[in-house]
């Protein structure tokens, strides 16, 4: 039992103790865990050919100027990808959502494709679009294999956005759409004005996430051609039988996805905090 | 001006409402009081058209609002209805909430719902809440936010489904007050209410419904002080003896 009660400086003074003994044991663990990794590799048996043929400063330095027209192909895809994206994902949620009897077909059609597109492997995608499409032979279809990737990853991605967005449009409470119908708003109006800017806020931080696995999915464009990062990196990589030219490519494409990752956690941790909802854990 | 005849709804087998005849006079108020799931919040929404009925017919100042496929748009437009739950929408400002029916299913010009929202608001203790989102409001400054949002479209009746039952005992009053003045500037009501005091002073005509029927309707006096019916006797008993407790 206390008899002395504790004063706010002794408080104060033992939280400060505390926060330092944490820091120092994080600090060490980490060292110790990160030595033992790099030791692990660095003692390999393998460790000499790993280096020469994953960590060649000659071949990094030959594959380094060729690079960055590669990623810019990236970025600008996944940019074009991402707003047909939105766009059909959200459409796709729509037409899903209304329960106009002459729409039944769309929502039969839309159903279905949702359902195939999230059941079929991307990389199989991409071969049958970018193979396939331009073997019907009709002139207006593209054959550029930059357009088909990207059709073949847009469609991908709209199913699994739209899945997203329905979500959200489910997850608003009835009582609103209700409240906005008795002031006299017609059912557009009601999910134009009340219904989708709510699900739209609420669906933001699951929509970051897929972005950024859509910035990854891009580089798989290369199967059929294009001369994105990757595409280069393996081409470099084939020409000299030394893999330097792939850690070359993953070094780049994280100059773009971890700022991304950065501001989509920030975002998704202000959006968190705006709901009252902080947990620590 | 409002009427009901025979306004009877089931939830797949369930009847939640057994043939209802009411009729609300022009500046009339009435109070429908009755145990949860008696039917009072069922038959304002079906009177605002978000449900449909099963059989019977509505009507507003004569004319039939219930008949299959006519469109309830135009219906609702002319009917105000406030939520137990406010309802508003969190996503706009107090302002936002207030304007949007009017802007969008009134076509009213955006300067003119503004000037008349601002007005409406400072009438009713709102005035420098405008900006504000509806969480950072009290509940009884957000159901008054959704009473004036019911107003804005200038209804011929304001339907109020316990619009007092959400809220601390300490803010019900200043809802009441508004409803008081409301009542004052001649509007049409139909209140479902838990507070028998209020209701007793300010309805003309009191219906007690139970299992989705009105078994007793008179005048508030000979309601509260001398029911008629067994079974409105033992709710008011129930009521008061809550009270107490």
């Amino acid at each position: 039992m206390h008899t002395i009660p504790t004063s706010r400086a002794e408080r104060q003074l033992a939280r400060r103790r505390q926060a330092r003994r944490s820091v120092a044991l994080s600090a060490t663990s980490t060292i110790v865990v990160l030595g033992a990794v790099a030791a692990g590799i660095v003692l390999s048996p393998g460790w000499r050919t790993v280096r020469s043929t994953f960590f060649s400063w000659h071949y990094f330095r030959a594959v380094l100027s060729s690079l960055p027209a590669g990623l810019w192909l990236d970025a600008r895809m996944f940019i074009v990808v991402e707003v047909v994206v939105l766009a059909l994902g959200l459409t796709i949620a729509l037409v899903r959502t209304l329960r106009a009897p002459l729409l039944f077909p769309l929502r039969l059609v839309s159903a279905v494709f949702v359902d195939v597109l999230r059941g079929v492997p991307l990389l199989i995608l991409l071969y049958l679009i970018g193979f396939g499409v331009p073997a019907l032979d009709f002139s207006f279809l593209p054959t550029d294999e930059t357009v088909l990737g990207g059709a073949a990853l847009a469609l991908c991605y709209s199913a699994y956005v739209s899945e997203v967005f329905r979500a959200g449009i489910e997850s608003v409470h009835p009582s609103q759409p209700a409240a906005a119908l008795s002031l006299g708003l017609t059912r557009t109006q009601a999910l134009r004005h009340v219904v989708l800017p709510q699900a739209v806020r609420r669906v933001v931080p699951p929509l970051l996430n897929d972005f950024i696995s859509l910035t990854k999915d891009v580089a798989l464009v290369s199967v059929l051609g294009p001369q994105e990062i990757a595409r280069i990196a393996q081409i470099n990589s084939d020409l000299n039988f030394n893999f330097t030219p792939y850690v070359a490519a993953a070094a780049f494409y994280l100059l773009l996805t971890l700022p991304l990752i950065r501001v989509v956690d920030h975002m998704r941790g202000r959006a968190l905090t705006r709901q009252n909802a902080v947990v620590m854990l | 001006m409002l009427e009901l005849r025979g306004v009877t709804k089931f939830y797949g087998e369930r009847e939640v409402l057994g043939g209802i005849d009411l009729e609300v006079r022009e500046g009339e108020a009435v109070a429908l009081i009755g145990a949860s799931g008696s039917g009072k919040s069922t038959l304002l929404r079906c009177i605002d058209l978000l449900e449909e009925i099963d059989d019977g017919d509505i009507y507003l100042d004569g004319a039939a609002i219930t008949d299959p496929g006519s469109d309830p748009v135009p219906i609702r437009r002319r009917l105000g209805l406030v939520f137990q739950a406010y309802n508003l929408f969190p996503h706009r400002s107090v302002l936002e909430n207030v304007v949007l029916g009017a802007i969008r299913a009134q076509r009213m010009p955006r300067g003119d719902a503004l000037a008349a929202g601002h007005a409406l608001l400072e009438r009713f203790g709102l005035a420098g809440r405008e900006h504000d989102y509806p969480d950072r409001l009290s509940g009884g400054q957000q159901q008054r936010v959704a009473i004036v949002r019911a107003l804005m479209t200038k209804p011929r009746a304001l339907l109020l489904d316990e619009v007092t039952s959400a809220l601390d005992p300490e803010l019900v009053g200043e809802v009441l007050g508004i409803i008081r003045e409301l009542k004052g500037d001649g509007m049409t009501m139909l209140i479902a209410t838990h507070e028998m005091g209020f209701a007793r002073e300010f309805a003309d005509e009191v219906c007690h419904l139970e299992s989705g029927r009105i078994i007793e309707r008179g005048p508030p006096e000979q309601i509260f002080s001398d029911p008629a019916h067994p079974s409105t006797r033992r709710f008011l008993t129930r009521l008061i003896d809550g009270a107490r407790a």
